[in-house]
C-alpha cells in the first residue's frame, strides 16, 4: 500500500489527520483518554462552553431512534472560567490539539467568551456553535437567522482578531443553508462545521407525552448522515475554498471518506463514540487504508473529489 | 484527579451460558482476566443487534457476579429482563455467540472496613448484583440480611446458591404470590429500630430507592444505592444519564450516573428533583 499524507488544515491551523471529536460527544476528554491517546486524533473539539456553569435540561435526556438517537442535554457545562482552569490544561498535558466550542444566549455572550479565550495558549481554533437545538427558546438558534448568524460571527471576529481560526457551526434545519454559510463567511468565519443535530421528537406511548424532558431533542447518528453529506456537498459546491469540518452519523473510515469526497477537510465523530469508544481512532486507520486502496497519496487530493468527477463528465 | 474507568476495556467476549430463570435470563460471559477487576456495583455496556443493526446504543447491565476460576477462565454473570428490543436480542443469543463489551464501568458498592450489620434491599431483577455483594460482605464478616420485592412471584430473582451468603432473606410481592404481601420497603423502618444496621445497600427501581432514602434519612444508617437512569454511552461522554446530586456544601449539580454512579450515597441524591429542571 502507498503511504498517505493524512494532514489537513482548517484556516491557518494544521492537524496531522482529519478525524476530530464532535462537540458535546467527548465531554472533557478524560473519559475517552482511557481508550486511546487523545494526541492520536486530529484534534479534540470540546463541549460547547457558555459564560456561566449550566445544569442543562431535566431527564429523560435521550431516546434511541432507528439508526440514531435524540439528545436533549441543554449545554450542561462548567462555564468558561472553570473550563479554562481545568479542562484546557488537561488537554494540553495530553498533547491534544484543541478546538474550543463556544455557545451563547446573546450576541454579546459570544464576544465575551471569545475575549476570555484570546489570551489562552494552546488552542488551535474556535468553533462558534450558533446552532444548538437544545436551548429554551428555539428563536435563539442564531443559525436559523441569517442576520443573527452574521452578527455573532462578526462580534467574535472583532474580539479575537485575526489569530485564531473561527469555525461557524451551522444547523441543517434551514431553508437555504448556502446563504447562511455565505453570510457567516462574509462576516469573518474561516471555516464551517456542518451539521449540528436535526431537531426531532419522540412521543412516549405509555405517558402519551413527549418522551424527552426538553420535549424536543437533536437527532444524531447514521440516520442523519445523508443530510450531512448533502449539506457539505452543497456548501462546498458554492464555496469550494472554505474549509468544512463535516459531521453527522460518521461511524467509520468509509463514512469519513464519503464526507471528505463531498467537500469536508476534516470529519468529526460524535454519536459513534457512544457505541464504540474506539470509533475515532479506528476511523483514522480505516480512512488511511481506504485512501491508499483508492490510490490517493494525500488526503487533500480527496477533499471535494465528488465534485470533480461531476465536472469531468 | 482519579482516572475515569481505569480498569475498563472494550473486548469481544463469548457467551458460555444462557438460561431462563423465571422471567429473566442468566447470561454467563467469558471476560478473562477482567473478571478480577470487576467489583459489586460495576456494570457492563454491551453492543446489541449485530453489525447491521439500527440500534446504535449500547445497553448497560449490572454485573451480578464474577468468577475468576471457572473452567472457562474468568466469567461474569448478568441477569437480564427481556423487556426491550435490545435486551430481547441479547437474551436470544446462544452459547458460543460473541458480544462486544466495555467492562467494568462505574462505581462499586463501598465495603465496610469493620464487620458491621448490613441490610440488602432489591427490587425485581435489581436483586441480582446484591448476591455478589453479599458474598463479599460475608467474607468481610458482616451480618447480611436481605429483603427482596417485586410486583409478582415471577419477577423475584433469588437463586438458591445466592442465599448461602445471607443470614436471612425475606420476600415481598405486591400481589402476595410469593413471600409476604406488601412492599419491600414496609419492614425497613422497624428493622432499623430492632437491629444495629450500619449500611443499607439497595438496587432496583428509582421509586424504591427514593422510598428507602426517605426512611434512612431519619436515621444514622448509610444508604448506598445503585441508581438507574437511561444511558447512551456508559463511559461518561454523552451526558444523558444525569441525576441531581448535592455536594458537601449543599450545591446541587447534575452528575452522570455512569461514572459518578451507579452506586451513589442516597443521602446526597436529590430524589424530589429527579426529572425536574434545576
Amino acid at each position: 500500500m502507498t503511504s498517505v499524507d493524512l494532514s489537513t488544515t482548517i484556516g491557518n491551523a494544521w492537524f496531522p489527520n482529519p478525524i476530530f471529536t464532535a462537540s458535546g460527544c467527548a465531554s472533557s476528554g478524560r473519559e475517552l483518554a482511557q481508550f486511546f491517546p487523545l494526541h492520536d486524533l486530529g484534534g479534540v473539539v470540546t463541549k460547547s462552553v457558555m459564560s456561566k456553569a449550566r445544569t442543562g435540561r431535566p431527564t429523560p435526556r435521550m431516546a434511541e431512534t432507528p439508526s440514531g438517537m435524540l439528545n436533549s442535554i441543554g449545554l450542561q457545562g462548567p462555564g468558561i472560567d472553570a473550563f479554562i482552569a481545568k479542562d484546557i490544561p488537561y488537554l494540553i498535558e495530553q498533547k491534544a490539539r484543541i478546538i474550543v466550542s463556544i455557545a451563547g444566549e446573546t450576541i454579546e455572550e459570544y464576544s465575551t467568551l471569545a475575549r476570555k479565550l484570546r489570551s489562552v495558549s494552546g488552542i488551535s481554533a474556535i468553533e462558534v456553535n450558533i446552532s444548538c437545538p437544545n436551548v429554551e427558546n428555539r428563536g435563539l438558534v442564531f443559525a436559523c437567522d441569517p442576520d443573527a448568524s452574521r452578527r455573532v460571527i462578526d462580534g467574535v471576529r472583532r474580539t479575537i482578531g485575526g489569530e485564531l481560526p473561527i469555525i461557524a457551526k451551522l444547523s441543517p434545519d434551514v431553508t437555504d443553508l448556502v446563504s447562511i454559510a455565505r453570510g457567516v463567511v462574509d462576516a469573518g468565519a474561516d471555516a464551517l462545521a456542518l451539521i449540528n443535530t436535526v431537531l426531532g421528537m419522540v412521543i412516549n406511548l405509555d405517558t402519551m407525552r413527549p418522551h424527552l424532558g426538553g420535549k424536543t431533542g437533536g437527532l444524531s447518528g447514521p440516520a442523519i448522515r445523508p443530510i450531512a453529506v448533502r449539506a457539505v456537498y452543497q456548501v462546498h459546491e458554492a464555496m469550494p475554498k472554505v474549509p468544512i469540518l463535516g459531521m453527522g452519523g460518521i461511524t467509520n473510515g468509509r463514512d469519513a471518506l464519503e464526507m471528505i469526497a463531498a467537500g469536508a477537510s476534516g470529519v468529526s465523530i460524535g454519536t459513534a463514540s457512544f457505541s464504540n469508544p474506539m470509533a475515532l481512532i479506528s476511523t483514522v486507520q480505516e480512512l488511511k487504508d481506504l485512501l491508499s486502496t483508492k490510490g490517493f497519496t494525500s488526503l487533500r487530493d480527496a477533499i471535494g473529489f465528488a465534485h470533480r468527477i461531476e465536472r469531468a463528465q | 484527579m482519579a482516572l475515569i474507568n481505569k480498569n475498563a476495556a472494550q473486548i469481544n467476549a463469548t457467551i458460555v451460558g444462557n438460561q431462563r430463570v423465571g422471567q429473566y435470563h442468566q447470561l454467563i460471559i467469558n471476560i478473562g482476566d477482567l473478571a478480577q477487576v470487576c467489583k459489586p456495583g460495576n456494570f457492563v455496556a454491551i453492543s446489541v443487534g449485530g453489525e447491521t443493526s439500527g440500534m446504535v446504543l449500547r445497553r448497560a447491565f449490572a454485573i451480578s457476579r464474577v468468577s475468576t476460576s471457572t473452567t472457562f477462565g474468568g466469567t461474569m454473570e448478568l441477569i437480564v429482563a427481556p423487556h426491550g428490543q435490545g435486551s430481547r436480542w441479547l437474551c436470544a443469543q446462544p452459547e458460543g455467540a460473541t458480544l462486544n463489551l466495555v467492562v467494568p464501568l462505574g462505581t462499586a458498592f463501598g465495603i465496610p472496613t469493620e464487620p458491621v450489620q448490613v441490610l440488602l434491599v432489591g427490587g425485581g431483577y435489581g436483586s441480582a448484583p446484591l448476591f455478589g455483594l453479599a458474598e463479599v460482605l460475608n467474607a468481610r464478616g458482616c451480618r447480611v440480611d436481605m429483603l427482596l420485592g417485586a410486583s409478582t412471584a415471577g419477577k423475584i430473582y433469588a437463586p438458591m446458591e445466592g442465599k448461602r451468603a445471607v443470614n436471612s432473606l425475606r420476600i415481598y410481592t405486591e400481589d402476595g404470590s410469593m413471600g409476604q404481601m406488601g412492599r419491600v420497603t414496609d419492614p425497613i423502618a422497624s428493622l432499623i429500630k430492632a437491629m444495629d444496621i450500619a449500611v443499607i445497600y439497595s438496587c432496583g427501581p428509582m421509586a424504591m430507592l427514593s422510598a428507602i432514602n426517605a426512611i434512612t434519612s431519619k436515621s444514622d444508617v448509610i444508604h448506598q444505592c445503585a441508581v438507574e437512569e437511561s444511558m447512551a454511552c456508559g463511559i461518561g461522554i454523552c451526558m444523558t444519564c444525569v441525576l441531581p446530586v448535592a455536594d458537601e456544601t449543599g450545591a446541587v449539580s447534575m452528575l452522570r450516573s455512569c461514572i459518578d454512579g451507579p452506586v451513589m450515597d442516597g443521602a446526597y441524591v436529590q430524589w424530589d428533583k429527579v426529572g425536574q429542571p434545576l
